[in-house]
């Protein structure tokens, strides 16, 4: 019921914004910051707190006389998270004449914008859009973000077990799930390209098993200093298990699967010193509690899904135009990637690519039966 | 050499667990032509009965050896319980009806068991204390078999002596190969056919219970759908054998064993459980009666 009348308020929300902005649009000049993505639909849940965080910092901004002395202006356009619908939204956006736009929300749905917004020059920024491509291709110089690609925790992975742990043999193994082979897989990508080290083990392991001796023995066979898995905490606590039974003390280095309480409460002492990446701690950032708070208070509910983000990337892309002086293309885009930024994710910049640097994952360590964050 | 002897010592543990699932797939098909699919969840429920009793006892402070023996103890008696009432509930009213009525009532009480387990308890995965300490006497090797994979050896090896001399020789075991034989002929001379029926269970949950104790302690973590695959592979292991045969139940589930852990080993996990069924689809080609099944002549 109260889930209900909550979808309701906000359907009269996000239309109540928009019929505001239009109304508004006449009368000044404004800044226009586009927000697209899905507001109905399946997904509409990932869509929606983008909004949220939208107006809550446009509210913020303009209470402190707006960007360059303008008032911002919100423009919400609906995608459905479907790519044939997207390229309509971002054409209704670029026609209403927007100067930069948060979104979209789904990666299907932003590949296909992104050639619209290419071709008019205005910068895109998604709070969580993650496939690699978008930034990676070079080809949407236009593009930024502010999550982590879906390869970030597999770069992240081996750039530790690399540069940190300084290692030379590495098995990669992986539960043949969507998730855990496809971060296995561009592991054993970055491994490959890397000379410094050799993938001496490539395997999926069957989860649920009775128990993987076998797989405990193949990896000892291989020499390998350290195991990379790509999967769930299950599997990672019967394998780590294993392993410590069997004296072997290879690493084992894993992802945000295995970055859970309850790998530690089963695995037990065996957990010690296991590697896992994990999406950043900002919980004590205090943009990000004051975001949360504001929220809260507005909305009378927790944020949703890549609230943080999208709130970010609000910022980002209204303080990148204060700091242009101007809402001219290349000024904006040399700005993002120039200019630091405080934001409830940290102090952040975009790389070449459109990634943000200081957002994403970090490495944690069990030490003592809890993950810590290491620095 | 060494990693062959590994690879052999790990199938046999493997299939030692699977051996004691195995046999009550075996013993209740042999008696009642009936595949028990609920079996896997009695296993389940004698880990789970096993850690809520070793929970309590640490508490109390006990001895690690006294907890391992009563947890074992109190599962066989609650997983016995579980599949007698098993059996008179779901499988009792229906000796008569076809038989796929009795298959599909097993199918019911497997899916009811894991969701009671589920709401009774968690679907969390619940770490389980290793019970079977490390024996200083085995450092030395424990880099290729460890304390753990000793105690389930002998432990699956005593079992199979006490329940082969059970059969052969006791008074329950004959009247037990007389119902498989002929259940109305056996019911005419005398035997109390339900009654060995009950024991059949019994002995095949109390199985289960031992097999669920020491793997549940060996990987240190259960949760309420561990006795879905576990049961799989060991029907897989006594169809392997030749169901109804209780010899070929264990060699079924060796041949399992050995065949996954040699094949994960010499050439990949990835497809472990493809070459285990199509080890059993080739011998099932060769010998459709399984390994040491008896080929029998339709009765008349």
């Amino acid at each position: 019921m109260m889930k209900k009348r909550l979808g309701k308020f906000l359907v009269v929300a996000v239309v109540g914004v928009f019929m505001l902005a239009t109304g508004t649009a006449m009368a000044a000049d404004t800044i226009k910051l586009g927000v697209a993505g899905a507001h109905s639909g399946d997904l509409a849940s990932y869509g929606l707190p983008t909004v949220k965080a939208a107006e809550l910092v446009v509210k913020d901004i303009n209470a402190k006389g707006g960007v360059l002395g303008k008032q911002v202006e919100l423009l919400v356009e609906d995608d459905v998270c479907k790519p044939e619908v997207a390229t309509n939204t971002a054409t209704k956006l670029v026609s209403e004449g927007v100067h930069v736009v948060l979104g979209h929300i789904c990666s299907g749905a932003t590949k296909a914008a992104l050639g619209i917004y290419k071709g008019s020059n205005i910068p895109l920024m998604s709070p969580s859009a993650t496939n690699p491509a978008l930034t990676q291709s070079g080809d949407y110089p236009n593009f930024f973000r502010t999550i982590a690609s879906d390869d970030a925790q597999a770069r992240l992975e081996v750039d530790f077990a690399l540069d940190v742990l300084k290692l030379k043999k590495i098995a990669v193994l992986h539960d043949k799930g969507d998730y855990g082979k496809g971060l296995a897989e561009f592991a054993k990508a970055f491994l490959e390209k890397d000379s410094r080290a050799e993938v001496v083990l490539y395997e999926g392991v069957t989860p649920g098993a009775v128990d993987y001796s076998a797989v405990v023995q193949k990896i000892k066979r291989s020499k390998a200093e350290a195991v990379i898995f790509g999967g769930y905490h299950p599997e990672a606590s019967k394998i780590v298990t294993q392993m410590r039974k069997k004296r072997m003390k290879t690493l084992f280095i894993s992802d945000d699967g295995v970055k859970d309480d309850t790998f530690i409460k089963v695995a037990q002492k065996y957990a010690e010193g296991v590697y896992a990446t994990g999406p950043k701690d900002v919980s004590k950032n205090p943009m990000a509690i004051a975001a949360n708070e504001a929220h809260k208070k507005t909305y009378g509910a927790d944020p949703g899904a890549f609230y943080l983000n999208a709130y970010s990337a609000a910022i980002a892309l209204l303080n990148a135009i204060e700091q242009a002086g101007s809402t001219d293309y290349a000024a904006v885009t040399n700005a993002l990637r120039t200019k630091d930024v405080e934001t409830p994710l940290g102090k952040i910049r975009f790389d070449d690519r459109g990634d943000a640097i200081g957002v994403g994952f970090s490495m944690y360590q069990v030490q003592n039966g809890a993950y810590v964050e290491l620095k | 050499m060494e990693y062959f002897f590994e690879l052999f010592l790990g199938g046999l543990t493997r299939g030692s667990i699977y051996a004691l699932i195995a046999l009550g797939y075996t013993m209740v098909y042999g008696i009642v032509e009936l595949i028990n699919f609920a079996h896997g969840e009695i296993y389940m429920i004698g880990a789970f009965t096993a850690l809520i009793v070793v929970g309590v006892l640490t508490l109390l402070g006990w001895n690690q050896i006294a907890i391992l023996l009563i947890a074992a103890l109190a599962a066989v008696i609650y997983s016995s319980a579980y599949g007698y009432t098993l059996e008179k509930i779901a499988y009792k009213p229906l000796r008569k009806a076809p038989r796929l009525s009795a298959l599909i009532s097993a199918i019911g009480m497997s899916l009811f068991l894991q969701n009671y387990v589920l709401l009774a308890q968690t679907s969390d995965f619940m770490p389980f204390p290793a019970l079977i300490p490390d024996f200083a006497f085995m450092e030395p090797v424990a880099h290729i078999i460890g304390s753990p994979e000793l105690v389930i050896l002998i432990t699956t090896t005593i079992v199979m002596i006490l329940l082969t001399f059970l059969i052969k020789f006791s008074k329950i075991g004959k009247a037990m190969r007389a119902t498989a034989q002929d259940r109305e002929m056996a019911m005419l001379v005398g035997v109390d056919v339900n009654r060995v029926i009950s024991m059949t269970f019994i002995i095949g949950s109390a199985t289960a219970a031992i097999g669920g104790v020491l793997i549940a302690s060996h990987i240190g973590q259960i949760n309420f759908y561990i006795g879905f695959i576990a049961g799989i592979k060991a029907f897989v292991a006594a169809v392997l054998g030749g169901i109804g045969s209780i010899p070929g139940a264990v060699l079924g589930s060796l041949v399992l064993g050995w065949t996954e852990s040699f094949f994960t080993g010499y050439i990949s996990s990835d497809y472990e459980d493809v070459f285990a069924f199509i080890f059993l689809v080739l011998i099932l080609i060769f010998r459709p009666a399984g390994i040491l099944g008896r080929s029998t002549t339709e009765k008349v």
